[in-house]
């Protein structure tokens, strides 16, 4: 534990939370992650999992609390906090009318990345996720599988400290599923790593901690190893902790 | 960082069916005007105002049709929320969708310019009246088009963002169109009449038409589009909090 203490808060959440109209779709979470960690955001759907990360990502004002990304509150200093990190939405949106090389430099443009690194900025990508095959390719016409790779892609190009991924393997194949954990944790290790999920396996296969919420609210924040230390399976545990919200 | 997105707009026109099927509607749309509204030839006059005289209302469902897209489609698509969680602030969005979509009636405009040389080949036209026009003309397109940005911003439907931009375009027009002048006289003192007639397009846009570029009509042009593109930056923003 002493190790963890050492390493640099990147994510920390204070209070956060996000009300629309009447309904209170976060209320009032507290978190940090610190470097190396891999986080496992788990939760029902309707948790509040995605409105989470959107208020992490600037994306979306909260109505309550703080968050900051590396130091750099996400209202008060938003543009310098976007920099920090490197974000797959739901469902993995992207311009389905251009190709995947232009996309990929479209977002090498907006991130300003320097003109002398982006030759290795983009080579270093394209090899990670494997997309050199699909360079040419409009991304409409993409599998889903290739469409995700492509989503990881622009996330990482600037090689960014933290990743904030909102299910990055939802709806995808057993092999794909595998080929994104494995990329991953890969990458692990320097990174701090944010990733929403349902599914409990990935939880156990690739993330160091764990924060279970449900109806806007945490209800375990601990290691996946710690929460089935009673010996019961980690299925049985995100059922009990999720009881009310179902 | 708007130059950005400026390039990834303006390309994306010519990647997909849309310049091909504008630029030839544009173009039709602009002849039929021309040439069988506007009487070019039984005129007999080295000039373009029959084209001109149409703009402002051939504008009123062609510019709204470009702009309608620009933010809804991205809201429909999700991808929005890729593009706003980018290290690049609302205004700079904002600036290089309106500038791509203002280039891309820039170059609508300027395939047009043939119109302008047949007049060059059949007489002896005044050449500042005509680059007056086409500046004016370019003005106003961008003023459509800014109010367009602002309510594409506020929906995710496109067919609702076409609608309320025609709408609006279509209510800055009618403030200086006389069949309308003249009912509002029935109702206001000539001062106030003349006052809603000085917000309107075409009251503007027949001034420059003519062959002065007045630097109020200019300054009208440029500040309902800087009026017009902060209020989309405002709804944006309050997209985020609502």
């Amino acid at each position: 534990m002493t190790d963890t203490l050492q390493k640099k808060i990147l994510i920390e959440a204070r209070d956060l939370g996000r009300q629309f109209g009447s309904i209170k779709a976060v209320d009032g979470v507290s978190f940090t992650v610190r470097q190396g960690d891999v986080l496992g955001f788990l939760g029902p759907n309707g948790a509040g999992k995605s409105t989470t990360m959107k208020m992490l990502t600037s994306f979306l004002t909260p109505s309550q609390g703080k968050a900051f990304i590396n130091g750099f509150d996400v209202v008060e200093d938003s543009i310098q906090s976007r920099k920090q990190f490197g974000y797959l939405p739901e469902n993995a949106p992207l311009y389905e009318d251009m190709e995947v090389g232009d996309f990929l430099k479209f977002i090498m443009d907006v991130r300003g990345i320097a003109p002398e690194l982006r030759k290795a900025a983009f080579d270093r990508v394209v090899g990670l996720t494997k997309i050199e095959s699909i360079l040419k390719q409009r991304i409409e016409t993409l599998s889903k599988g290739y469409k995700r790779r492509v989503g990881l892609s622009q996330a990482i190009i600037h090689d960014p400290a933290i990743l904030i991924l909102d299910e990055p393997t939802d709806g995808l194949d057993p092999n794909q599923k595998h080929d994104v954990r494995e990329l991953l944790r890969s990458m692990a290790a320097e990174k701090c790593i944010i990733l929403s999920t349902h599914i409990l396996e990935e939880v156990e296969a690739v993330c160091s901690r764990v924060v279970v919420i449900t109806k806007g609210r945490i209800a375990a924040d601990s290691t996946p190893r710690e929460l089935c230390a009673a010996g019961q399976t980690l299925e049985s545990v995100f059922r009990d902790l999720t009881k009310e919200g179902r | 960082m708007w130059r950005a997105i400026f390039k990834r707009e303006f390309t994306s026109y010519f990647t997909t069916p849309i310049a091909l099927i504008f630029l030839t509607v544009f173009l039709i749309l602009n002849g039929f005007f021309t040439f069988k509204l506007g009487r070019f030839y039984e005129l007999g006059q080295a000039d373009l105002k029959p084209f001109f005289l149409w703009h402002p209302w051939l504008y009123l469902f062609i510019v709204p049709a470009v702009s309608m897209r620009l933010w809804a489609e991205e809201r429909k698509s999700g991808t929005i929320e890729l593009l706003l969680t980018l290290p690049v602030s609302l205004m700079e969005a904002m600036a290089g969708k309106f500038l791509a979509a203002w280039a891309f009636l820039g170059v609508a405009l300027l395939l047009t310019l043939p119109m302008a040389f047949t007049v060059g080949y059949l007489g002896r036209p005044d050449w500042g009246i005509i680059i007056a026009g086409y500046v004016g003309s370019f003005l106003m397109a961008g003023t459509y088009l800014a109010i367009g940005c602002a309510v594409s911003a506020a929906t995710k439907s496109q067919v609702i963002s076409f609608v309320i931009s025609t709408s609006i375009c279509l209510f800055l027009i009618l403030l200086g169109f006389e069949p309308v002048v003249n009912v509002l006289l029935d109702a206001f003192p000539q001062g106030v009449v003349d006052q809603l007639a000085n917000l309107s397009f075409p009251f503007h846009f027949d001034a420059v038409q003519r062959g002065v570029i007045d630097f109020r009509d200019v300054l009208y042009f440029l500040s309902v589009m800087v009026f017009a593109l902060v209020s989309g930056v405002v709804l944006l923003e309050r997209g985020k909090a609502d």
